[in-house]
């Protein structure tokens, strides 16, 4: 089957990245809009815009029903899903199997596979992958010798937590017991589950992930890493290609353990394996699968010259992978920051509104993917991230040096942003030398309070 | 019989001439298919549909290639109201296939009258007029796509 006419389920910069790979493949494109989003630069460039819904996600871009409706009734062949929204929900990769559309994408089995943090865990364990240390822990006895086998610092985290909730720092092995029993007390008041778990706590940690295509049939290769480490309350807000200052056995030893995770899976499409470097330790662990494009897919496209987009699609449409691992070369470096619409000033308050003028960089080695043009409307509904400017150099000096000129160079008025706020990071000497851990930004905003 | 080169490019030609969108022929256990635009016809969910819906065969030459959005209104009349689409699906003018429409031009109806059916992977929804008044003019095409706020009809209200 040849894929003809995509329906892009998605919307923003990633509905217009995947837009233009199709034109240039000569494949048709429908995108699939809500309401507020009838009018946006996506709408204009596809080939048809269908409207799904009202602006609200769960009334719109989260319907799996309408989606593959919308596909089969304007003749679509296969879904797009981008990031975010559908795309790792084995329910549309499943009604899409059983309505014969092709989902660009992972078979639903692999989404359900990675999907489920402690089902990924094992299936890392099973491929030889490192995970952090630690476990669940029935009794005190159990959690005893589990903590003596981690060694401290330890975290006591709550089976019902997550993205940060409930979780209690044990420094000292002594200590245990003590947080054991209030932890399990909270995680019983505030999740209704009393059950906890201890890991071993990385008190400096980079976020170091790996690209990856798999043919469907147990055949992957990686693209190299990128390093996201600049976060802010868990969410990315600069990465880049290849990870700075990592040793370079690390590297090798990622690379190949996220070949091995995806193999074993036999992964079908383009994912990310992402893992924890524990600087002081120098070991990594896995930490999840993301089953989809990722935002910060550009920088690996700046220096591999592949098109992941363009790849998935050649994936979902049986051609498989067509390079060898020996034909990836990494050419210099590329980062990229994300533009929020958000106000710094403001506790990164979401700034929706209308687009009074836009003037996105441009240069040698500059990319932008975005939505944003003068007059556009951002939508109070979805997420705040409306761009990425991507630089690329022959070194990170000079990648990192043409990224700072096109912060410069870039004005968007009419509604706030975070650029300002990220060219103070660009600036930092930390981030210049390279390297830096996940708590970078809380370490900055402490110093800038004192 | 066998079909040349010459009698493809003829049969191309009828095509492109035609109002159709897609031809399907089938000679002597040869199966010939066209389509103007190289895109896919729409389709429906794929299992055999719930018995609401007309059309069951998506008879390709019916199913065309997907419709510029929505269709241009005929009637300029003004006050009239617009009876949208409250959902994106394919359009059922009637409960079953051969049966008639549930209203046709001239219909009075009121803001309980269902006017069509849009389904949504074999889940039917029922449109109501949501007004009262009279039918002008049929704007939704029964057995296609329609976005979500497409209009389907237009009523002259009471």
């Amino acid at each position: 089957m040849t894929i003809r006419r995509i329906l892009i389920a998605n919307r923003g910069e990633i509905a217009v990245r995947i837009i233009r790979t199709a034109q240039r493949l000569g494949i048709e494109t429908v995108l699939a809009v809500s309401e507020a989003d009838r009018g946006s630069l996506g709408a204009q460039m596809a080939d048809r815009a269908l409207c799904i819904g009202p602006a609200r996600p769960s009334e719109s871009y989260l319907r799996v029903e309408t989606i593959v409706q919308a596909a089969l009734g304007s003749g679509c062949d296969a879904i797009h899903p981008g990031y975010g929204f559908l795309s790792e929900r084995a329910a549309l990769a499943q009604l899409c199997e059983d309505e014969g559309v092709i989902f660009i994408g992972p078979t639903a089995r692999q989404i359900e596979a990675v999907g489920d943090k402690l089902r990924a865990r094992t299936e890392a364990i099973a491929a030889d992958v490192p995970v952090v240390p630690g476990g669940p822990v029935g009794s005190m006895s159990e959690a005893q010798a589990l903590a003596a086998e981690i060694g401290a610092p330890i975290l006591v985290k709550a089976v019902g937590g997550g993205g940060g909730r409930g979780m209690k720092l044990v420094e000292r092995l002594e200590d245990l017991a003590a947080t054991m029993d209030i932890a399990s007390a909270e995680a019983g008041a505030a999740f209704g589950d009393a059950r906890v778990y201890l890991e071993r706590y990385v008190a400096q940690g980079r976020h170091v992930e790996v690209q990856v295509l798999g043919d469907g049939a147990g055949k992957v290769v990686h693209l190299g890493e990128r390093d996201c480490s600049v976060q802010r309350r868990y969410q990315k807000l600069i990465e880049e290609t290849p990870a700075p200052n990592l040793p370079e056995d690390i590297r090798a030893a990622m690379h190949e353990a996220a070949v091995r995770f995806a193999a074993r899976l036999d992964y079908r499409g383009a994912g990310t394996v992402e893992f924890l470097y524990d600087v002081a330790r120098r070991q990594f662990y896995f930490l999840e699968m993301n089953a989809r494009i990722q935002v910060e897919h550009p920088v690996t496209e700046m220096v591999t010259g592949v098109d992941l987009v363009a790849e998935q699609i050649a994936i979902a449409n049986g051609e498989g992978l067509r390079f060898a691992q020996e034909d990836i070369r990494i050419d210099g470096a590329a980062i990229e920051i994300r533009v929020n619409a958000e106000d710094p000033a403001r506790d990164f308050m979401p700034s929706p509104g209308t687009v009074s003028a836009a003037h996105w960089p441009t240069g040698e080695g500059i990319r932008v993917d975005t939505h944003i043009v003068a007059g556009a409307k951002i939508p109070p509904y979805y997420d705040s991230m409306v761009a990425k400017i991507i630089a690329h150099g022959p070194d990170r000096a000079t990648a990192l040096d043409r990224l700072r000129a096109a912060l410069r160079e870039t004005r968007i008025e009419g509604v706030s942003t975070n650029i300002a706020f990220q060219a103070e990071s660009l600036a930092d000497p930390d981030f210049a030398a390279g390297g830096v851990d996940t708590g970078f930004l809380a370490r900055k905003a402490a110093q800038a309070e004192v | 019989m066998s079909l040349t080169a010459k009698d493809v490019d003829e049969i191309m030609k009828l095509l492109e001439g035609s109002s159709f969108d897609r031809l399907s022929l089938e000679v002597d256990g040869l199966k010939l298919e066209l389509e103007r635009g190289g895109g896919g016809a729409p389709r429906a969910a794929r299992p055999a549909r719930a018995a609401a819906a007309p059309a069951t065969s998506a008879a390709p030459v019916a199913a065309a290639a997907p419709p510029p959005a929505a269709k241009a209104r005929q009637s300029s009349e003004a006050g009239l109201v617009e009876v949208k689409s409250p959902l994106l699906g394919i359009y059922y003018r009637a409960p079953k296939p051969g049966e008639p429409p549930f209203v046709e031009v001239g219909s009075k109806v009121d803001a309980e009258t269902v006017i069509g059916i849009v389904e949504v992977m074999k889940l039917m929804n029922s449109v109501h007029a949501g007004v009262a008044g009279e039918v002008v003019e049929i704007i939704g095409a029964n057995g296609e796509l329609v976005e979500h706020g497409e209009v389907l009809l237009l009523v002259r209200p009471a």
